[in-house]
């Protein structure tokens, strides 16, 4: 392809479970019926619900040879603003001048310019009601897909709808018409901002900046052999920073049956004193909601992350 | 009619699977191939595929079952990867050994340890000498298209052996694409129901495969008599792409050799990164390089003579192993290097790199910098040590982990003890 051929390039930043993939899925289909060549992919290894994941898509109007993760993207969606201050989350990973931020967050725009100095423009995704309330969570991804697709430009509105249909048609009636309403309200809120992101241009083989390759030094097995000498690394990760939503007991109905919560925690997060009562360490807690599910007399309740950050701060 | 759709490469491996109506499909899930046999579990499930479909314990049996019902006549597809494709290993060699045609996808992906999920071709490597035939594909076009190749070429009656189809975990497996849905009347055009000949199986008429033989005589001539079967498998190779090309317009030669006719230089690659090859040979052709791309789609047999043919006049070649032979190097560098020796138009600069192990990317300017390493090394007429394609930036990120692996041992060590 030539150079002066372009490829929109678009990342989409989460959460596992805030539909990241789907948001994915839903742009690149809405591209290619309209007329685009794409690709488009998610990247996640062995982490579950919570864990900051992405995934990309690449649009152009030829055949794409470009592969892998987008180095240089022109559009950065993120689905959840906490995810901003992670470095290994990679959000912000080479951003520059041209690339559009398209943010879901309830601090202010211009705030956000300043606390991550980013360089380009940054748009704030229009609140349509569903970031509270944890069944509208699931519809984030459309919401981002609907958004992202307007911000791109050349994606018209009955192809987002028409990929809406083919994406998530088969989760049932309910679920479709869900997830068209709110991409299609998102669609038609970023009006104003129509078609503002500008593909970058291909590296150029003429000007560009050699990899600085190192020759790797030879080192002992002491050194090079892939272990950690350290005990309970794990407890170091804070993977609670990954919660969504959060699980609350409540110990009105809990029966103390001291194991049934605390075997199905993946995660171990979940200790059982003396009394068997169960207690939830909230720093490693990743908000998989296995022990929602598991709990027999639903002891346990799902609460938003936001909304009880919230109530602690008050 | 052809459809035009968007498809993951493990999506491109399943609707392969099923054009071809493969009848039996032993199958065992691991990360990243578990779409394949859910996608046709699914469609058997819902009367879409007159297929069955059998969960074994083990790859070991999988591939056991493969070859079994292959040796009954009826068509097998299976799929695996990593690991998977490892412990089936002996299996690997006995059922090629039986001269029972089937298909078996990998989806490449690195081998432990230290683990990971993300792709190289060690794991496909591992099974280079073991009689299966292997096609690497580069898109979701060529993953499904190659399903189909595969079929016609293991059950040709010169050939008979089992073909493993390539594709790279994530950079393939989990990235959609448009792909070119043939109809399945073109496909049994293409692909006539299998022929079995003489290895039908019938309670009546019991025959006894894979025998036993004692003394290296008879055993050379078995095995001699595969490697004649899979160097056939050259030309038998071209006759079906070319047909298949007549029949669905799409060319999958042998070698790939984008950019070649007029080209001093070449990136020699196998796999989807070979793609990324091919944009940095347009972006360096617009600067005025005479640069190409030799992308081996048929590895076993070794494409020699095409080889030969595409090298001959070359200045100088990068070839990009995404593999590491311990001890040795570059699988794919040593491969051309002895398909090279000798000829007197072969090029006298092949630089090794080493690069995309374990899925590490290969960025744009590390494509033209091969580049431009070969041509001084070329000019200079000394070829330098291998690469490994490896930055300052990775280094330091590495020794921050070690540090973090090496201080807690430290720390925390101090900690428990005043607990």
């Amino acid at each position: 392809m030539g150079s002066n051929e372009k490829i929109y390039r678009i990342r989409f930043h989460g959460r596992g479970g805030q539909g990241m993939k789907t948001a994915s899925r839903i742009l690149g289909t809405a591209f290619f019926l309209s007329g685009f060549e794409i690709q488009d992919a998610p990247r996640y290894g062995a982490e579950r619900r919570g864990a900051p994941i992405f995934a990309y898509v690449r649009a152009a109007r030829s055949p794409i040879n470009e592969r892998g993760i987008i180095r240089r993207p022109d559009l950065v969606v993120v689905a959840d603003d906490t995810l901003l201050p992670i470095p290994a989350a990679g959000v912000l990973a080479g951003v520059d001048e041209h690339t559009i931020l398209l943010l879901s967050s309830d601090v202010r725009a211009a705030e956000w310019v300043d606390r991550i100095r980013f360089p380009g423009q940054l748009i704030l995704l229009p609140k349509l009601g569903e970031t509270e309330d944890p069944p509208g969570l699931r519809f984030l991804g459309a919401t981002c897909a609907g958004a992202a697709a307007r911000l791109a430009g050349p994606v018209a509105r009955d192809c987002l709808e028409a990929s809406i249909h083919m994406e998530a048609g088969p989760l049932g009636a309910a679920a479709l018409a869900e997830n068209l309403s709110r991409a299609l309200a998102a669609y038609d809120a970023m009006a104003s901002h129509a078609g503002c992101v500008q593909p970058a241009t291909a590296t150029s083989a003429d000007d560009y900046i050699a990899p600085r390759w190192v020759d790797l030094p030879f080192e002992q097995a002491s050194v090079s052999a892939p272990a950690i000498h350290g005990t309970l690394t794990s407890a170091l990760s804070k993977t609670g920073l990954w919660r969504t939503l959060r699980p609350v007991i409540d110990y009105a109905r809990c029966k103390r049956c001291w194991w049934v919560c605390s075997t199905f925690c993946p995660d171990g997060a979940i200790q059982v004193d003396s009394a068997g009562q169960p207690g939830i360490d909230y720093e490693h807690c990743k908000g998989c909601m296995v022990c929602v599910a598991q709990c027999p007399p639903h002891a346990i309740e799902a609460v938003t992350e936001r909304g009880s950050q919230a109530e602690e701060a008050s | 009619m052809t459809q035009r759709i968007l498809l993951t490469g493990n999506g491109a491996a399943a609707w392969g699977a099923r054009l071809a109506r493969s009848d039996y499909i032993p199958a065992f899930p691991i990360t990243p191939q578990t779409e394949i046999i859910e996608s046709i579990a699914a469609w058997v499930e819902q009367g879409e595929m007159d297929a069955r479909l059998v969960t074994l314990e083990s790859e070991h049996s999988m591939v056991t079952a493969a070859g079994a019902a292959a040796a009954t006549g009826v068509r097998v597809f299976s799929a695996t990867s990593s690991q998977g494709l490892l412990y089936a290993m002996e299996m690997l060699y006995t059922v090629a050994g039986w001269r029972a045609p089937f298909v078996l996808v990998n989806v490449s992906r690195g081998l432990s340890a230290p683990i990971t999920l993300e792709p190289d071709h060690n794991d496909i490597l591992a099974a280079r000498d073991s009689g299966f035939l292997q096609l690497h594909c580069a898109t979701c076009q060529e993953v499904l298209d190659s399903v189909l190749l595969a079929f016609r070429l293991a059950e040709d009656r010169r050939i008979r052996l089992p073909v493993i189809v390539n594709l790279d975990g994530f950079y393939l497996s989990f990235t959609r694409e448009p792909v070119n849905l043939p109809d399945l009347g073109s496909v049994d055009s293409f692909l006539p129901p299998f022929d079995p000949e003489n290895i039908r199986f019938r309670a009546s008429a019991p025959i006894s495969q894979a025998v036993a033989v004692l003394g290296g005589s008879p055993y050379s001539y078995f095995r001699y008599e595969t490697h004649l079967a899979a160097l056939h498998g050259l030309g038998v190779y071209d006759e079906i792409a070319c047909d298949f090309a007549r029949t669905f317009g799409r060319r999958h030669p042998a070698v790939e050799s984008y950019r070649m006719d007029d080209a001093q230089w070449a990136f020699v690659m196998i796999g989807s990164f070979a793609t990324k090859a091919r944009e940095a040979v347009d972006r360096l052709r617009e600067i005025g390089w005479r640069i190409g791309l030799i992308r081996p789609r048929l590895l076993r047999p070794f494409p020699v003579s095409t080889l030969r043919h595409l090298c001959s006049g070359l200045r100088g070649a990068a070839v990009i192993d995404q593999n590491l032979s311990i001890g040795f190097g570059g699988v794919l560098h040593g491969e051309l290097c002895a398909a090279l020796y000798g000829e007197t138009k072969a090029p006298r600069t092949l630089v090794s790199f080493i690069g995309g192990l374990g899925g590490r990317d290969i960025s744009d300017e590390e494509f033209f910098e091969m580049a431009a390493v070969v041509r001084r090394a070329a000019d200079a007429g000394q070829t330098p040590a291998p690469r490994l394609l490896y930055t300052e930036d990775e280094l330091r990120e590495l020794r921050t982990l070690q540090a973090v692996a090496h201080s807690e041992r430290n720390d925390l060590g101090a900690r428990s003890k005043t607990t």
